[in-house]
Formats: structure tokens, C-alpha cells, sequence
């Protein structure tokens, strides 16, 4: 009766086990594995290397690197104008404010949105020839600034991490409002009974009760940009010359156009690791930033 | 002397600055939707040349040749069929295996559970070159059944902790009188705990659904043969192909995106706690 019940146990969680073990499990355990081999993944044979994939990334793969920078370059945009549009929007709606609602609904279409359907719209949008805004340039007058804004290398990257910006500036807004809100209102009101400006309001109560907040949205930035990159296959698909390259195209790349899968393998592995890494350091920084 | 004038004033104008900023962000994020729109209804010749939001012509025979030539019918038909597969069986996997985890007690399950939520936080982006190795061995690689497992596991962790943590907070009251009138194990998770459940079952299946209609990666490596690949890869594919049709790119990009606009639009709400909470949790 016992074991027969306890055996009912084990059925409710067979089938989450078996497809967690099965697709979760055995291939992280590969990742490792493959890691350590020279493997176009077709063939029977892999030849051992044990950690030469890793130090060809470290030492020699000059556009893993590369693409590492620019990954970095997307977030620095994403972590200072999205996450500063972000506050700005919920900050000019908090507070009593006709079509808040509105607003809300609006600023979180992008992210509902398909990064393919955004990045192939916006490719239309800043087409060289036929794009829209270079059209608009050229009736302001202004055609001089006018370019390829996506197979411009100057351009490129910059380009690709406004869209992204305008894809998840949302997520940032709907944190940073909820925060916002938590905020008591008597904190304010007392705040102009002692004779304090606005300006003095938001540098004295709102800013610093939202820095936790803003830690929050830094970290859940950082990991969400530096792994960004269905957005760039639909965009650039990683050029001009390897300029929008970020680390997960790199590797979807040894995999499908080179057959590295070993090598491919040993990028996700040191990629994973520098994103624990940053998260970790970003983690006690917060810490540190509660204290405060 | 600072008047009740002078506040009123300073007020309005400093509201009127807060909408044209919250305003001009807004038709930011509208407009390049309007634009597919447009564009989608122009013709291969117009289209480069009719840069008006408004077209001279409206040419809405683009959605029918998009969905009978471009193939995005079949597109869209795999699209629902692979959303609603995953999240039926995210939806009872994770249920089953919450349930448990929030009502038995039995060896290895905090184990279990535990090895669940260690895999919401590692990431590893590698993981697709991996899946595939491993799809190639099961035949199950350019097959639906291959990519709607795979998908439910992408779920399986984040649905499984927010079904617990709701568990957990349920009163057993209802459960302990259905025990004591003879209901099996299966009978009080079924016909006790699911339908009391709903509430978050609502977020487990909006959180899901969005993602995987909108899942990209595994699709692009998963599916090589045409027939069997969702919306979201046949777009790329279809950018890839002769010359961009963009007219009809433009119709297959609406197609891909309206359904979940009009969902968004309807439910606001839901999706906005799904997504978010689905989100805040990994």
C-alpha cells in the first residue's frame, strides 16, 4: 500500500523527468563533451583536442572576440538610452495623467513582438534605396545624412542596438513603474509642506529609493542583450563584415557554416561562463548598492 | 507675488510636455507597424515609389497570395498547431509534476525540484548545437514531434515553479474531502486541483504560447523541409529567396504579428502578468 503509493508519486513527475533528462540534461552534459573535441558532427570519428578549442578562442579567434565587443557595445546603449527612455516614461506616468492607460498598452506592443517581425520591419524601415527614413531625410532636406544605415560599418552596429532599444524599452518601463508606485505619496507631499522643488523631489526621494529597481533592470538587461541575436539574423544577418557579429551568431556559425560543432561547443561553454560571471559581479555590486 | 494663475498655468504646460514626450514615444512604437501595414498592401512597382502611409491603391489580393503562394497558410497552420501542442503539454506535465512537488512527499524530490530551478538560472547558449547532436541520433531532427518536445522543456522549469508556489498557498481543504470520498491521486489533481488552479494556469499558457509562436532558433535548426517550419523561420527564408517580394513580406510579417497584437489588445491584462512574472521568474 506504501510502496504503491509512493510509486503514484514518481508517475506525476515521470514525464517532467524523462523530457528534462532527456533534453535538458544529456546535452548540457555534451556541451562539455564536445567541448573537449574536433568534430563536424557528421562523422563517426572525433579526434580529442581537450582544451586547444578554448585556446583558440581565448588566443586566436580574433572576431569571437570582436563579436564579444560588439555584443558589449549593444548592451552599453541598451543599459543607458533604453533604460533612460525607460524611466523617463514611467516617471511622466506617475502620476495623475489622462490616457496612462493608453500608454501603458502602447509601450508594450514591441515587446510582445517577434524579433524577426521587428527586425524585417525595420530593415524596410532603413533600407538604403527604398527605406522610408532615408526618404524622409532627403524631404527635410537633409539627404546628406542619408545612408545604408545597416551595411554601413560606421552605422551598422549603432543601428541594430536603437532597434533593439526600441524592442525592449518596455520591459524596462513596466518595472520602473511598478517601483515607481510603491513609492508612498506622503513621502512627496511632506517633501513640499518643508519647501522642496520638484527637482528636489526626485533627487532626494525617487532616485534613491530606485536604485534596488534600477539594479534590477541592469542585470535583467545585461543577460537579456549580451545572448540578443535573432533581431541581428534578421536585421544584418551579422554583417557588413562581421560588424553586428554577436557571441550566439558566432556560434550558431562554427556550427552551421564551418561544421565546428566541437569548437562551437567550447564557445557556448566560455560565453555561458562569462555570463555567470557578470551576473555574479553584478549581483554583489547590487549588494554593495543596497547597503548604501 | 506667485498667483494661483501662475500655478494653474505652469501645471497645464508642464502636463502638456508630459503627453507630447509620452505621445511622440507611443507613434514611435505604432508607426513601423502602420508602415507594414502599408506597405503590405502596395504592389512590387508601387512600393518603392508610394512612400505615403496611405496607399493610392489598396491591393489586399498580397494576403491571399501570401498565404496560398508565399506559403504562409501552411506557415500559420504550423504555427497554431506547434503553440497549441507545446502548451497542452506544458500544461499538464508541469502541473503534474508541480503538484506533486507542492503535495507528496517521496525520496529525491527536493532533489528533483531543485535540479528544475538550477536550470532556470544556468545559461547556455550553446545548448541548440547540443540539441541538435542529440535530435540527429533520435531521428526526431526536422520532424514536429522533435521540436514540440524540445519546446516543452524550454517551458518546463519556469511553469513548474510558478504552478507550485500557487500550490503552495492553496488550502488542501478540498483535496482532504475528496481523499476521504475515495478519489484517487489522478482523480483530485485533475478534477480538484487543475480547475482551482486556473488563475495561474492563465499565465502558464499565455507566458508559453508567446514564446513559442514567437521562437525562432530551434525552429531555424530543427527543420530543414519546408512544410513543417513556423512563421517565424519561413520569414527569414522567405527574405532569403529570389528577390525580396516585399510586398508580400510585408503580408506574411502581419500575418505573423496581428494575431498577436489582437490577442494583446483583448487580454492586455493576462499578458502583461504572464510575460512579466513567466519572465521575473527565469
Amino acid at each position: 500500500m506504501k510502496l504503491k503509493s509512493t510509486l503514484e508519486n514518481y508517475l506525476f513527475v515521470l514525464p517532467a523527468v524523462i523530457i528534462f533528462t532527456i533534453f535538458y540534461i544529456i546535452p548540457f552534459v555534451w556541451v562539455f563533451q564536445l567541448g573537449m573535441y574536433e568534430w563536424d558532427g557528421i562523422l563517426p570519428t572525433k579526434t580529442f583536442v581537450g582544451l586547444g578549442n578554448f585556446k583558440e578562442i581565448f588566443f586566436e579567434d580574433k572576431i569571437w572576440w570582436q563579436s564579444m565587443l560588439n555584443a558589449g557595445w549593444i548592451t552599453f546603449i541598451a543599459l543607458t538610452f533604453q533604460n533612460a527612455l525607460a524611466f523617463l516614461l514611467a516617471w511622466a506616468c506617475d502620476r495623475e495623467i489622462k490616457l496612462k492607460h493608453f500608454y501603458k498598452l502602447i509601450f508594450f506592443i514591441p515587446p510582445v513582438l517577434s524579433e524577426v517581425v521587428v527586425g524585417l520591419v525595420w530593415q524596410w524601415i532603413l533600407d538604403g534605396n527604398y527605406g522610408l527614413l532615408n526618404h524622409w531625410l532627403a524631404q527635410l532636406g537633409l539627404a546628406q545624412l542619408a545612408r545604408n544605415w545597416l551595411s554601413d560599418p560606421q552605422t551598422a552596429l549603432t543601428t541594430v542596438a536603437i532597434v533593439h532599444s526600441w524592442k525592449g524599452f518596455g520591459w524596462g518601463f513596466l518595472i520602473f513603474l511598478a517601483g515607481l508606485q510603491t513609492i508612498p505619496r506622503e513621502l512627496y507631499e511632506a517633501a513640499h509642506v518643508d519647501g522642496a522643488n520638484a527637482w528636489d523631489c526626485f533627487r532626494k526621494i525617487t532616485l534613491p529609493l530606485m536604485i534596488p529597481v534600477a539594479v534590477l533592470v541592469g542585470i535583467l538587461t545585461v543577460l537579456g542583450t549580451m545572448q540578443a541575436f535573432v533581431l541581428i539574423i534578421a536585421m544584418t544577418g551579422g554583417g557588413p563584415a562581421y560588424h553586428t557579429q554577436v557571441p550566439v551568431l558566432r556560434i550558431l556559425a562554427s556550427m552551421r557554416y564551418s561544421s565546428h560543432f566541437g569548437y562551437a561547443c567550447a564557445q557556448g561553454i566560455s560565453f555561458g561562463l562569462i555570463l555567470i560571471a557578470i551576473s555574479f559581479i553584478q549581483y554583489r555590486f547590487s549588494k554593495k548598492a543596497r547597503q548604501m | 507675488m506667485k498667483t494661483v494663475a501662475y500655478y494653474k498655468t505652469k501645471k497645464i504646460i508642464i502636463n502638456l510636455l508630459i503627453h507630447l514626450f509620452l505621445i511622440s514615444v507611443a507613434i514611435t512604437c505604432i508607426f513601423p507597424l502602420l508602415w507594414m501595414l502599408s506597405s503590405s498592401l502596395k504592389t512590387q512597382e508601387t512600393i518603392f515609389k508610394d512612400m505615403s502611409l496611405i496607399p493610392k491603391e489598396f491591393h489586399f489580393e498580397n494576403y491571399y497570395l501570401a498565404w496560398k503562394e508565399g506559403g504562409f497558410g501552411r506557415y500559420f497552420l504550423n504555427s497554431i498547431f506547434y503553440t497549441t501542442s507545446v502548451v497542452a503539454g506544458i500544461v499538464i506535465i508541469a502541473s503534474l509534476a508541480a503538484y506533486a512537488f507542492s503535495r507528496f512527499r517521496f525520496p529525491g524530490r527536493n532533489l528533483l525540484f531543485f535540479m528544475f530551478m538550477a536550470a532556470m538560472m544556468i545559461p547556455i547558449p550553446g545548448s541548440f548545437v547540443a540539441l541538435y547532436v542529440l535530435l540527429n541520433k533520435l531521428h526526431l531532427r526536422n520532424t514536429a514531434l522533435g521540436y514540440i518536445l524540445c519546446m516543452i522543456n524550454v517551458g518546463l522549469s519556469t511553469s513548474i515553479f510558478l504552478l507550485k508556489t500557487f500550490f503552495d498557498k492553496l488550502p488542501r481543504d478540498l483535496e482532504d474531502a475528496a481523499r476521504i470520498d475515495g478519489c484517487s491521486k489522478f482523480g483530485i489533481w485533475w478534477h480538484i486541483a487543475l480547475p482551482l488552479a486556473k488563475p495561474v494556469l492563465a499565465v502558464v499558457v499565455i507566458f508559453n504560447a508567446l514564446n513559442v509562436w514567437n521562437e525562432y532558433i530551434l525552429a531555424l535548426i530543427i527543420f530543414d523541409s519546408k512544410p513543417l517550419m513556423p512563421l517565424q523561420v519561413a520569414l527569414t527564408t522567405f527574405q532569403g529567396e529570389f528577390i525580396t517580394r516585399y510586398p508580400l513580406l510585408m503580408a506574411g510579417l502581419a500575418i505573423t504579428a496581428l494575431p498577436i497584437i489582437i490577442i494583446y489588445f483583448l487580454m492586455e491584462k493576462h499578458i502583461v502578468k504572464g510575460v512579466t512574472q513567466g519572465a521575473m521568474v527565469g
